[in-house]
């Protein structure tokens, strides 16, 4: 068999066995849950009080869900399940209300995160001979790190030249020959453009392969990347509160994202009747971890769309496959491949008296890239009839939205009462992008 | 001092005719208008023979609109009339923020209109150089 492979034993592991695996890391995930004030008190009132106290794989379902309210009420320590001086990184996200998340990693957990990581990338057939240039950014958003340390792990060359600086990023594929890239499916085709516009023709690169996801995109969008710069490009899955990317990931066949089932444990249930559905229907993605010490979660409520494919990949993994992402169940938007809730954007506009209540987000294509727009109503009461005031107005809520969603949007003002009235189930959100 | 009329405006189309709608319905002229270009809005400025009453219909009407005082200088309509008045205000270096201006009675009168960093310094200084400042009745009489 010439796939290629980093961990034959793991992943090609027959399903009955791999299910004795994660049984056995279920109990160990609910012993480091217990530790944690919040699943004593939330696993004590289904009467879990002994990881013991579960006796099969299937008693999973016993378990209550956990969201993502659940851990910003827990901020900042209220998951934390071993000493902080175990604990060697923490990742924040942004929240929905102004309260961010957070998921703490102890030595081992980062060591499994980067173990996945390196399944991942050479799943997808890229080796130690590669130049792996990383295009997403560093920093509190996990693709930027996660995919660094798997593809150090794996022995690539690695660019950690981060997101952005398109022509400098072009400059680096030139001169260190990269044959490898991780960035969102929108930046790449930008960054094709951007070579159109230099003069450089994909020839003159040495690039095979590209790593892409953060953001949802179609079977089109990926075929057109492929052909466009004449690379193989695979669909990667991950979520900041399953580590980030190395949750799922396509083999060299491409048929679906294969989830790593001995460090995640799978559902897919009805996200209204909160039901598991049957396999091959569509739902809302819930996973527990089953490898992460220092912030263990049980039935994360992932708030994804997806369902499993069916049948055997050719690549011969035991693991199953997840469908490219349908969206989410919730209002989530992703820019560019940053999460932005509609809500953080309003609690924005509310704490700035000169605009009214009423506002509306609207998303575009510019290009390749996705342009954020949102339109406010001036406060025609503190109108003071100077635009450099309106202008300053203008740039300081695009600045306090920046620094909380961390896209900056492009702010426009408009006239009182020009945008659809604050009461009842006013559409605040229009995705005038193409559809995936 | 002369009061101009600012209005917040949205730059698409069928938004400036509803102002220009709203001062006819009331009986209200306009002498000079001017807009300025701001990406999403633009900012009407309008000298009207009833600034109070224009601001409240408007306002009646949703619009934002503002009075600020503005300098209304009446000066000659021949070569180097508006020079002889910037040169007074560049000697004592005051900055013109805003201005446009209209002819009253060609060859011989026009009016400026402007804002500046300075009013009341600039109002002084103007009227010690013998320069005829309009209050909001003189823009509408018919000689000045």
């Amino acid at each position: 068999m010439s796939v290629p492979v980093w961990n034959p034993a793991i992943e090609f592991m027959e399903r009955e066995a791999l299910e004795r695996v994660q049984f056995a890391n279920l109990r160990q995930t609910v012993a480091w849950a217990l530790k944690t004030p919040f699943y004593r008190r939330r696993l004590a009132e289904v009467g879990l009080t002994h990881p013991e106290d579960l006796s099969s794989l299937r008693e999973l379902r016993n378990l209550p869900y956990t969201t993502k309210d659940d851990l910003r009420a827990a901020y900042p320590d209220g998951l934390l399940a071993v000493e902080v001086e175990q604990a060697v990184r923490l990742h924040t996200s942004s929240g929905t209300t102004g309260m961010p998340t957070v998921i703490y990693h102890t030595r081992r957990d980062l060591d499994c995160w980067t173990e996945l990581m390196a399944r991942c990338i050479v799943a997808a057939g890229a080796t130690a001979r590669d130049v792996f240039q990383n295009m997403t950014n560093y920093g509190m958003f996990t693709g930027g790190l996660g995919l660094h340390y798997g593809a150090e792990r794996v022995g690539m060359l690695v660019i950690p030249a981060s997101s952005g600086n398109t022509s400098r990023q072009i400059q680096l594929m030139r001169n260190f020959q990269t044959t490898v890239v991780h960035a969102t499916p929108s930046y790449l085709l930008h960054l094709h453009t951007a070579l159109v516009g230099e003069g450089v023709t994909v020839d003159q690169l040495k690039l095979r392969k590209a790593f892409i996801g953060a953001e949802p995109h179609s079977e089109e969008t990926r075929r057109k990347i492929e052909t466009l710069f004449g690379i193989q490009a695979y669909n990667s899955y991950g979520l900041s509160e399953m580590n980030g990317p190395g949750v799922a990931f396509e083999c060299v066949h491409q048929t679906g994202l294969h989830l790593w089932e001995d460090a995640f444990i799978l559902e897919i249930i009805d996200p209204q009747t909160l039901q598991p559905l049957p396999e091959g229907q569509t739902g809302e993605i819930v996973m527990t971890t089953l490898q992460r010490q220092a912030t263990p979660l049980l039935r994360y409520r992932t708030r994804d769309l997806s369902h499993l494919v069916s049948g055997h990949c050719p690549c011969g993994r035991s693991h199953r496959r997840l469908a490219r992402l349908k969206g989410r169940s919730d209002d989530m938007l992703i820019v560019n491949g940053v999460n932005v809730f509609p809500s953080q954007i309003e609690d924005v506009l509310m704490k700035t008296p000169e605009v009214g209540t009423n506002y509306l987000i609207q998303l575009e294509k510019r290009g390749s890239l996705d342009r954020l727009v949102i339109k406010t109503e001036i406060y025609a009461k503190l109108f003071t009839g100077d635009p450099r005031t309106l202008d300053d107005l203008r740039e300081r809520i695009s600045e306090a939205l920046r620094s909380v969603i961390l896209v900056k949007p492009t702010v426009e003002l408009h006239e009182p009462g020009s945008l659809p009235v604050s009461e009842g189930k006013a559409k605040r959100v229009v995705d005038l992008r193409p559809a995936f | 001092m002369a009061e101009q009329l600012s209005v917040f405006v949205d730059n698409r189309p069928g938004r400036l005719n509803a102002i220009t709608g709203i001062l006819r319905d009331s009986q209200i002229n306009i002498r000079a208008m001017t807009i300025a270009d701001h990406r999403d809005y633009g900012v009407a400025k309008l000298l009207v023979n009833d600034p109070h009453l224009a601001q409240r219909v408007l306002m009646e009407q949703g619009f934002a609109a503002a009075l600020k005082p503005v300098l209304a200088i009446v000066i000659t309509d021949q070569p180097g009339g508006l020079h002889e008045l910037l040169e007074i205000l560049a000697a004592r270096q005051i900055n013109v923020l805003d201005a446009y201006g209209f002819v009253v009675a060609p060859g011989q009168r026009a009016v400026w209109c402007m804002e500046v960093d300075d009013p009341v310094e600039a109002t002084r200084l103007l009227s010690t150089h013998g320069l005829h400042l309009l209050a909001d009745g003189e823009l509408y009489t018919k000689y000045y």
